[in-house]
C-alpha cells in the first residue's frame, strides 16, 4: 500500500504511523462519562470510505488525513491534518 | 454413522462407497427457537452446545459462505490457557478440557495435539513477567513452568541462544498447550450439531436484524426472513457491521492479520514458540510445513489479504529466532479479518436489544476458545443470563471501567 503524502508524494506505508478514526472529535473535559466512553471506544469500523489518521513518521512527519477504503486499500483524498480543521 | 477404526476398515474394503455426507444441507425454515448468525468455530460450537447442553434443537446456524470461510479456517492453530487476568483465565482453562475431551465428545478426529507453547523471554524484566504470569496460572490450577536457558536448550536446541541483541534467557511452558487442526474443528462442530438435530444453512448472509419493542423478532437473510426469539451473533471480523443492523455501535475495529506456511521439511519443531523479543509464533503441521505468524498489519482492513511490510517484518523475527530457516521457501500466505476490542479480550453477553446476544471481539486469539466460547455463548443465549466462566465478558464493561485489560495498555484495538 503506498500512501501519497501532499508533500513528499506516494511513499511506502511502512513509512508512516496509523492513528485511527479521524473523525473523532475529543469532548471537553466536563463532558459526561457516556461521551467519553463513546469517543475512547466506539468505532464506527465501515467495509468502505472511512477517514483515518497517518503520521508520516519516517518522511515530512506530518499527520495527514487520508480517506480510503478499507475493503479495497484504495486511497481517495490525503490532506494535511492542519489544512482539515476540526469539524468532522 | 458413526465414525471409528472399524468403519474406516470396513469402508477400505467397500472402495469407499458406504460414506454419506457429513451434515445435512436444510432448506432454513420459516421459524427457529434461537439463530446463530455466523459458521465459524464459535458459532457451530454454540448450535452444538445449545442442543447438547440445553435440549435446544430447533436452531440454525446461518453462515454467508461456507462454514469455515472465515478465520476459523485461516489461523495458526495455537491452543493454550495461558492468561494472566481472573476474567480470562477460568474461561480459558474450561476450554482446555473441552479441547481434551473433544474428538471422543464430537466423534470426529480434531487432531488435538498437546506438543507444549513455550512463550521465550530475553531479559530480566520479561522473566518478572513470565514468573508472575506462570504463577497467576497456578493458582487457577493450570500448568506452567518456568524454564531457564538450559532448559529451552535441552528441549530446543536449534534456536539462536547466543543473538547478540536478544539472546535467549528463558521460557514459560505450558505443556497441555498446543495445537488443533482448524478444518476439523470446524467440521466436528459442524457434523455433530448436525446428528443433534440443528440445521446448518449455508450461502445464508444475514442482511438485517428485525426488533420490535426493543425485542428481537429475527433476521432478513438472502433467502428470506426467518423468525426467531433469540439471535446470538458469532461473526468474528464482521460484528460491528452485524451488530449495526440492530443499531449497536460496538467498542471493535476490524483489522487483518496475516500467516504463513513454509515448504515442508524434516520435523525440526516439535513445540509451538513464541520469539518474545518481537511479535512471532511458529509451529511444524504434521505435512512438515512450518506454521508462522506475528502482528496485525496494523490499519483499519476488511481486506482478507495483507501487505508487504508486516510480511518483511515477520520473515526477520522467524530468521532471528531460528536463523537455519532464512532459505526456506514461503509456500503460501493469507490474510484474516479480526475483531480487534479496545481492550484486548472477547464479549459474551447479552445486548440491549431483548433476545440478541453478542460474541465478538476475539482479536487474534478466538481459535483456543472455540469450545469455551461456544459452551458460554449457548448458556448465556439458552439462560438469558452469562455463566460464571464469561460474566467478565460483558459489553459495557468499557463504559463501567471493568475492563481485562490483559496487557495494562489502555484502550486500543491492537491487544490481545
Ligand atoms: C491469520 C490468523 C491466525 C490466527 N491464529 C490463531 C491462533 O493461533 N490461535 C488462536 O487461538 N486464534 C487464532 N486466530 C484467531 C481465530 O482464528 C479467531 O478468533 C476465531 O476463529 C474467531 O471465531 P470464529 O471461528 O467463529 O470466526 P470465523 O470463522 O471468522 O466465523 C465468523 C463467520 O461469520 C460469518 N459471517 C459474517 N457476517 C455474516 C453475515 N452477515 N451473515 C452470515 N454469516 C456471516 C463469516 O462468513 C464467518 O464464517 C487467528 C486469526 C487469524 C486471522
Ligand atoms: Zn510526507
Amino acid at each position: 500500500m503506498r500512501i501519497p503524502c501532499p508533500h513528499c508524494g506516494a511513499r511506502g506505508s511502512e513509512e508512516f504511523l496509523f492513528r485511527g478514526a479521524a473523525d473523532l472529535v475529543r469532548p471537553s473535559a466536563d463532558a459526561s462519562a457516556e461521551t467519553w466512553h463513546d469517543y475512547v471506544h466506539l468505532r464506527d469500523n465501515p467495509a468502505g470510505q472511512y477517514n483515518e489518521l497517518w503520521q508520516h513518521q519516517h518522511g515530512c512527519r506530518r499527520w495527514l488525513v487520508v480517506t480510503r477504503n478499507t475493503a479495497t486499500h484504495q486511497i481517495f483524498a490525503v490532506v494535511d491534518s492542519a489544512l482539515r480543521g476540526r469539524a468532522a | 454413522m458413526s465414525y471409528s477404526l472399524l468403519r474406516i476398515a470396513r469402508e477400505a474394503l467397500r472402495g469407499g462407497s458406504g460414506w454419506t455426507r457429513a451434515w445435512r444441507d436444510p432448506q432454513p425454515k420459516p421459524q427457529y427457537d434461537a439463530i446463530v448468525v455466523g459458521g465459524g468455530g464459535h458459532g457451530l460450537a454454540t448450535g452444538y452446545y445449545l442442543a447438547k447442553e440445553h435440549s435446544l434443537t430447533n436452531v440454525a446456524v446461518l453462515e454467508k459462505g461456507w462454514i469455515g470461510s472465515g478465520n476459523a479456517g485461516r489461523n495458526t492453530t495455537i491452543i493454550r490457557s495461558n492468561y494472566l487476568l481472573p476474567g480470562n483465565e477460568p474461561f480459558y482453562e474450561h476450554s482446555m478440557k473441552l479441547w481434551e475431551g473433544l474428538e471422543q465428545d464430537l466423534n470426529f478426529n480434531t487432531m488435538v495435539s498437546q506438543r507444549g507453547v513455550l512463550n521465550l523471554f530475553h531479559s530480566d524484566a520479561a522473566r518478572d513477567a513470565a514468573a508472575r504470569r506462570g504463577n497467576a496460572m497456578r493458582l487457577h490450577g493450570v500448568d506452567a513452568e518456568l524454564l531457564d536457558t538450559a532448559g529451552v536448550r535441552a528441549m530446543l536446541p536449534l534456536l539462536a541462544f547466543d543473538a547478540a541483541r536478544f539472546p535467549i534467557k528463558g521460557g514459560l511452558l505450558q505443556r497441555r498447550g498446543g495445537t488443533a487442526r482448524h478444518d476439523a474443528v470446524v467440521w466436528g462442530y459442524a457434523r455433530a450439531a448436525d446428528r443433534r438435530g440443528v440445521d446448518i444453512v449455508q450461502n445464508c448472509e444475514v442482511t438485517g436484524i428485525r426488533v420490535a419493542n426493543g425485542q428481537v423478532q429475527g433476521v432478513e437473510t438472502t433467502r428470506g426472513f426467518i423468525s426467531a426469539a433469540k439471535v446470538g451473533l458469532a461473526c468474528a471480523g464482521h460484528s460491528s457491521r452485524v451488530a449495526a443492523m440492530a443499531g449497536l455501535r460496538l467498542p471493535i475495529e476490524s483489522h487483518v492479520l496475516q500467516a504463513f506456511v513454509s515448504e515442508g521439511v524434516k520435523p525440526m519443531l516439535d513445540t509451538v514458540v513464541t520469539f518474545g523479543a518481537g511479535h512471532f509464533y511458529i509451529s511444524q503441521s504434521d505435512k512438515g510445513g512450518l506454521v508462522f505468524g506475528g502482528d496485525i498489519d496494523g490499519y483499519n482492513s476488511y481486506a482478507q489479504r495483507g501487505n508487504m511490510p508486516l510480511v518483511e517484518d515477520v520473515a526477520e523475527a522467524c530468521v532471528a529466532l531460528l536463523p537455519q530457516t532464512s532459505r526456506l521457501r514461503v509456500l503460501r500466505s493469507w490474510g484474516g479479518i479480526m475483531d480487534m476490542s479496545m481492550d484486548g479480550s472477547p464479549i459474551i453477553d447479552r445486548t440491549p436489544v431483548g433476545g440478541l446476544y453478542l460474541n465478538a471481539g476475539w482479536c487474534y486469539g478466538g481459535f483456543k476458545a472455540t469450545p469455551a466460547s461456544g459452551w458460554c455463548f449457548a448458556h448465556t443465549i439458552a439462560r438469558d443470563q452469562a455463566h460464571a466462566l464469561n460474566a467478565a465478558m460483558r459489553l459495557d464493561r468499557f463504559a463501567t471501567g471493568a475492563v481485562i485489560d490483559e496487557k495494562g495498555a489502555g484502550a486500543q484495538p491492537n491487544l490481545h
